[in-house]
């Protein structure tokens, strides 16, 4: 399977986590280990940022797992750029999974707010990774203001609804010039192989582990699927046969002298 | 640098040549079938292992033109400026070394060919010049354009090719597509047939769309001179080009032609000579890859040819071209570019497209949106 990279670091594992809605911190670490996961999401308002010792950045802290601290709880740009410059002073990283919602009943992202935030996110020096509605059109205007991937929905977050929104995934995931990550709805395993399948670069999944009967087999079993899906993506898909349908030639004339 | 020839420079033409013609049947029938399709898709298609399966792409690139663009077809009209020129290149009328009288047309010329072809009922129409930058330069396109737009909702331009800026101080006078040829990817015989002049430049020319594209231009007009070398290769990078572009200025419109080598004054013999039939499988391999480019048909094709590949997957034609400059209203005889093959008038071809049950569409754009 080829390597993932955003921003110049790589990834072996396409399936990215989150740390959300474990019913412990313990469960939560043994399910990230098992996921196989490099990528793991922490919302900067869970976190104590006065303390490093704090209970949550102890359980995911590993050499393998990477921290992409998230904007969740914000409502406008302001209060974003203000969250990244906190999460980036507290947990030693620019990279920033920007997500504005102030919707609190769904949580669907601000497309407006996202991309103010961004373009002035990437330029005081943040590796900017948005979560936005399936917008196609909204994507490449975050490409263009230099985000380093776009993490379009699948469903609104935590419904596990799928990939409801596949018909424009699959428009972003042809235009886009960087990393596509397809963010929540991700419902079940077949969901991610999915996503995969269509050529997203990754998935992030949390919910669908967190609340699972048993988070630790759940995590295996999207592991496996990420990976089933991304090397039937490699491996070129079979084409799916539709039946000619007849009519008159069109090329008759060719042969006319 | 960025942009396009970082692409360019990976690709190796013998190797894509080789892919090309090693394609199979059964790499047809995938392409055939399969939903989006990629760049070695298209190369199948245009293989010589897609022969047979030409009526089965003919159907398929209607179905999808007629989704995407229903009945219509848009109509177009080259107004030749200027016949100087300062290259040379093999296959061309205008070239330098062609002893011929050279022509610009002035402010009155301008606008007595402006009138007959605004007579014909169009409302777009298409610039062409060489290239002499001293007497047409950006400040004769400047001064042209701010004659001709009163006249025309859409004004474009297959003229040399031109620094960002330049293209960016036309637009606000009305500029707002530019057809600009690679002629061949072929880099070394591109040398071969463009040995001197600015032109012979590969580099320029490649880059070209790439600074049309940062300069905000609506529609950027891509293609090959078919006969200089393998239309299929040439095609290939076509493609390769138009998708890199589609990718980076995804706010611009695209469009594709198939100039097949003209007799001209001077003219050489075509190297590589492409068959009608081969010409219905590129026009179909363009649109079973790509189902929003706009395929366009001169009238260097046949009356035949062209009533009868309308319906395959072409979305523009012109009508009634002259290729030389004053040929509507002002110096009938100048000389030509190259020969046409289709001399019939706008308004037959405007009844032939109703008798097919296509509407002619002379104006499809309105200023300030
Ligand atoms: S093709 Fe263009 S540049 Fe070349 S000689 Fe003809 S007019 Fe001049």
């Amino acid at each position: 399977m080829t390597p993932l990279v955003i921003a110049g670091h790589t990834f072996s594992s396409r399936l990215f986590t989150g740390t959300g809605k474990f019913s412990s911190l313990p469960l939560m670490e043994e399910a990230l280990l098992a996921s196989g996961s490099e990528l793991v999401t922490v919302a900067l308002k869970r976190v104590d940022v006065h303390n490093q010792s704090d209970d949550m950045l102890q359980h995911v802290h590993h050499p393998q797992l990477k921290l992409l601290p998230n904007t969740s709880g914000v409502r406008t740009a302001k209060e974003a750029v203000y969250a990244a410059q906190l999460a980036r002073e507290a947990l030693e990283t620019n990279w920033l999974k920007l997500e504005i919602h102030p919707d609190p009943r769904y949580l669907l992202p601000d497309p407006i707010e996202t991309l103010k935030a961004a373009e002035e996110l990437v330029k005081l020096g943040f590796i900017v990774l948005p979560y936005v509605h399936a917008d196609p059109v909204l994507c490449k205007r975050l490409e263009e203001v230099g985000t380093a991937a776009v993490m379009p929905l699948g469903a609104p977050i935590g419904s596990n609804k799928g990939l409801k929104t596949i018909d424009f995934l699959e428009i972003i995931v042809e235009q886009s010039n960087v990393p596509v990550v397809v963010d929540a709805g991700i419902g079940s395993p077949s969901d991610a192989a999915k996503a995969m399948e269509i050529g997203a670069d990754a998935v992030l999944v949390n919910t669908a582990i967190a609340v699972a009967a048993n988070p630790v087999l759940m995590a295996q079993a999207f592991r496996q699927a990420v990976l089933a899906g991304r090397q039937a993506y490699e491996a070129g898909l079979a084409p799916v046969h539709r039946q000619a349908v007849a009519s008159s030639p069109l090329i008759g004339f060719l042969d006319e002298v | 640098m960025s942009g396009f020839r970082n692409i360019f420079d990976q690709h190796n033409w013998e190797e894509e040549k080789a892919s090309i013609y090693a394609k199979t049947s059964r790499d047809v029938e995938a392409a055939l079938a399969a939903g989006k399709r990629t760049l070695e898709d298209f190369k199948a298609l245009i293989s010589p292992a897609a022969a047979p399966y030409l009526e089965q792409m003919a159907q398929q690139s209607r179905r999808l033109t007629q989704q995407r663009f229903g009945h219509t077809m848009q109509l177009y009209i080259p107004l030749y400026l200027s016949n100087e020129c300062q290259n040379i290149c093999t296959y061309c009328g205008f070239s330098l070394d062609n002893k011929i009288a050279r022509k610009t047309l002035n402010k009155e010329e301008i606008l007595r060919e402006v009138e007959v072809i605004k007579a014909m009922g169009y409302d777009h129409v298409l610039l062409v010049t060489g290239e002499a930058n001293q007497t047409v330069g950006v400040d004769y396109f400047r001064e042209a354009m701010q004659l001709i737009r009163p006249h025309f909702s859409n004004i474009s331009m297959e003229v040399q090719p031109m620094d960002q800026e330049d293209y960016a101080a036309l637009i606000p006078h009305g500029l707002h597509g530019v057809l600009v040829y690679q002629e061949t990817y072929h880099q070394a015989d591109y040398k071969l047939h463009h040995p001197k002049g600015k032109k012979s430049n590969f580099y320029y020319r490649l880059d070209t769309p790439d600074r049309l594209g940062k300069a905000g231009i609506h529609k950027i007009g891509l293609g090959v001179l078919i006969g200089l070398e393998d239309w299929r290769t040439d095609s290939f990078f076509t493609a390769l080009h138009l998708q890199y572009l589609e990718k980076t200025y995804w706010q611009t419109k695209y469009s594709i032609s198939f100039p097949r080598l003209r007799p001209c004054s001077g003219g050489l013999a075509p190297k590589v000579v492409m068959s009608d039939r081969e010409l219905v499988q590129l026009i179909c391999a363009y649109r079973l890859l790509d189902q929003e480019v706009e395929l366009s048909l001169s009238t260097r094709e046949t009356p035949k040819f062209r009533d009868n590949v309308i319906k395959l997957g072409i979305t523009a034609l012109s009508a009634g071209s002259k290729t030389n400059p004053g040929g509507y209203a002002t110096d009938l005889s100048s000389l030509e570019q190259f020969e046409i093959s289709d001399d019939r008038s706008p308004a037959g071809i405007s009844h032939m497209l109703r008798t097919q049950g296509y509407e002619p569409v002379w104006k499809d754009w309105e200023e300030g949106y």
